[in-house]
């Protein structure tokens, strides 16, 4: 049968099992969008931006565990969802991106909203299309989401030629892939699995420092089980957050930069470090000839660049983190049960006084509203079971410290690349995911007004996302940088914010304000019980810092604590 | 430490560009680069020449192979392997070192495939270094121009 490029598009989504889709129409994709309205299967979110189209796409990315995908226009329309893109590859977060593009015979002419898109996003894609040939088209988007989904996940963007949208052809819908090079090992190696274990085995100070990759693998039940079988602390990665039940007895934290104290003792001085779907990001290593000096480093990684590349490791195991827990859980089964050493007491005993010593905290009896206040608020008010999204900066790090995250994929943030105005449009896209859940974004004045434009698409779409702002008047992890290594010259930190009350009931949302501590919990269960988009604005201490801190290019030990 | 690699990728357009952007994003270098197709129309071959520590060039090969259209990936330098690269040279060429630049010609085997009234251009093919002893001896007469392909290389087969 005869279909149009269109139809084509709209049946191949059919066929991977899209259920949504955050876009933005144009010129060059007037087709699919007519074509839309006679496709009842694929609910389109149009958001304001196209920025929010593609985190939208991540949030829904990370909150379900499938393939997001967004669809704008060519020119603008692409390169509006450049930052989106670039921080999911980041963060290897399955999307998809269908770019219109100018028709095949004027690509290259500077027509009118023309751009290099496949160009420009070659380096922060997992990998792109240009379409040529409506005949391909079929085969392209089966493609596009295979790679975005399997090994290690990424965006990928298909770029759309207005003239194969419109094309005609008999398409053949491919049941199966054969891309000859592309083929990811999943399966871990039984030899260095067996290496791995021995070596765990041996360990007197054993840690794991686990990553994103642990969600993305959906291996936080092995993990679990493999920690809590031979009682091994675990620490993870801000992206890590959820892949390990926090609070549990094993768990130190998040460790890095702002990690916790006995996190980055325990990784200081562990003498094995199980490295599992994490990538020895400069944020989590510090200086990095200091990083674990004392260690034996194992690292699982399904994606062979990561290992290697910023530290070397001594045993490494390349495949999927489920896979290699699950055999490492199989062969520990064997030793079980088994009695701790004396040296893995002592060292259990010495991280609970590491805990005892430095725990996370702050100032509890200054009278001022702290914004730590306000997360510790959340995180009771919603028993710790809401989805949490996070801007950029200081908002960020006091959310992964204060709110314990139980669950992968509960907890979305813009890790590797640090972009602001990621967690508003992410927190709806989660909330589209899943619509019977609490959806909070954890903002600061600054970054929520990076992509306050979506609260349209909030008010629209009736997604009653929260908005919390830790309203401090500053960009304050800038602020806090220059108050530390600067001699408190506040270059361009202090900003002006509208009044976000009224901002809120402009967009038809409902807002809110706490100045005091008291106020805290009547406007947060305000929030809670209200079925509409909300803004609550908490302004907080304005000069609160981050702690602890390893400042830029320290090792992990040396901290920062008051 | 120089390493030359050999890779496989898809003829299609843009492949390249990822090649050398993986190259320039990633801080690596390129000393020379020839690509060309196969006698498998679907597959271009690239042979690549850089330098690096051994962290560099093993991090070099595997973000090269995790690239979608990038086939097979070999790094020659670890094998026993042929590696020959050419050079267009025009010399100047008057009166009497008009036999002197063919005395060398002959030495090393080049061939004469242009000739003019002042100059001679000349063809040459052998490893790196042959390439830049004869340059050597030809700047000191006058070298006009010279065009370089870059290296290419194969492994060597099996003797056994």
């Amino acid at each position: 049968m005869k279909m149009t490029g269109s139809q084509i598009f709209l049946k191949c989504l059919e066929r991977e099992g899209v259920k949504h889709i955050f876009g933005f129409p144009g010129g060059v994709v007037l087709d699919i969008y007519d074509e839309l309205t006679r496709t009842p299967f694929i609910k389109h979110i149009l958001v304001r931006h196209e920025q929010g189209a593609a985190h939208a796409a991540d949030g829904y990315a990370r909150a379900s565990g499938k393939v997001g995908v967004c669809l704008v226009t060519s020119g603008p329309g692409a390169t509006n969802t450049v930052s989106g893109i670039a921080s999911a590859y980041m963060d290897s977060i399955p999307i998809v991106v269908f770019t219109g593009q100018v028709p095949t015979p004027l690509i290259g002419n500077d027509a009118f909203q023309e751009v290099d898109i496949v160009g420009i996003t070659r380096p922060c894609t997992k990998h792109n299309y240009l379409v040529k040939d409506v005949k391909d088209l079929a085969r392209i988007i089966h493609e596009a989401f295979h790679i975005a989904r399997t090994g290690r996940p990424g965006p990928v963007l298909v770029d759309l030629p207005k003239d194969v949208i419109q094309g005609v052809t008999t398409p053949k819908f491919p049941e199966q892939i054969r891309i000859k090079s592309y083929n990811p090992n999943y399966h871990a190696n039984p030899k260095q699995i067996k290496k791995a274990l021995e070596l765990i085995l041996k360990a007197q100070r054993p840690v794991i420092y686990a990553g994103g990759g642990v969600i993305l693998s959906k291996a936080s039940e092995e993990l679990t089980k493999f920690a809590e079988a031979l009682q091994i602390p675990v620490t993870t990665t801000l992206m890590g957050l959820g892949g390990f039940p926090a609070p549990h007895s094993l768990w130190l934290g998040m460790l890095g930069m702002h990690g916790t104290y006995y996190a980055n003792m325990s990784v200081h001085h562990c003498d094995v470090l199980i490295a599992v779907g994490s990538r020895f990001d400069d944020r989590v290593t510090g200086k990095i000839e200091e990083f674990a000096p004392h260690a034996k480093i194992i690292h699982i990684d399904i994606d062979p660049t990561s290992i290697s590349k910023n530290v070397v490791v001594d045993i490494p195991i390349v495949g999927d983190c489920q896979d290699a827990l699950s055999q490492l859980n199989a062969l520990a089964a064997e030793h079980l049960p088994r009695e701790l050493s004396q040296a893995h007491r002592a060292w259990l005993a010495q991280i609970d006084q590491w805990k005892r010593e430095h725990p996370l905290t702050y100032d509890r009896n200054s009278g001022e509203l702290k914004p730590q206040f306000v997360v510790e608020k959340l995180y009771e008010l919603t028993q710790g079971n809401a989805i949490i999204s996070t801007e950029v900066g200081q908002n960020q790090m006091w959310a992964a410290q204060f709110y314990p995250i139980r669950n992968p994929n509960r907890w979305l943030s813009s890790g590797g690349l640090g972009c602001m105005g990621y967690g508003f449009p992410a927190a709806l896209g989660a909330q589209v995911a899943c619509p019977d859940d609490i959806v909070i974004d954890i903002a600061g004045d600054g970054s929520i007004q990076m992509n306050i434009q979506e609260m349209a698409t909030a008010v629209e779409y009736d997604l009653p996302v929260k908005v919390a702002i830790l309203n401090n008047g500053f960009l304050g992890m800038v602020r806090q940088w220059q108050q530390l290594f600067y001699e408190r010259r506040y270059s361009f930190t202090p900003m002006v914010s509208p009044d976000f009350v009224k901002l809120a009931e402009a967009y038809g949302a409902l807002g809110l304000r706490a100045e005091k501590p008291s106020e805290v919990e009547a406007v947060i269960r305000e929030a809670l019980n209200t079925r509409k988009p909300v803004l609550m604005d908490f302004r907080v201490a304005s000069e609160e810092c981050v702690l602890p801190m390893v400042p830029a290019g320290a090792p992990m030990h040396k901290m920062l604590l008051t | 430490m120089r390493h030359v690699i050999s890779v496989s990728v898809d003829n299609e357009p843009g492949v390249l560009s990822r090649v050398t952007g993986l190259f320039s994003g990633r801080g690596f270098n390129i000393e020379s680069l020839c690509v060309a197709p196969t006698i498998d129309p679907d597959v271009s071959h690239i042979t690549l020449v850089t330098a690096g520590n051994e962290m560099i060039i093993e991090q070099i090969i595997k973000q090269l192979r995790k690239l979608i259209n990038v086939i097979k990936v070999v790094d020659l330098t670890a094998t026993e392997h042929v590696e020959r690269e050419m050079a267009l040279v025009k010399v100047k060429a008057e009166d009497r070192q008009r036999a002197e630049v063919l005395r060398i010609a002959d030495i090393f085997r080049c061939r004469v495939v242009d000739v003019s009234p002042a100059t001679y251009t000349l063809e040459i093919t052998g490893t790196t270094e042959k390439l830049n002893a004869v340059l050597g001896l030809l700047k000191s007469i006058g070298i006009q121009e010279v065009v370089r392909s870059g290296s290419l290389a194969i492994q060597r087969s099996r003797k056994d």
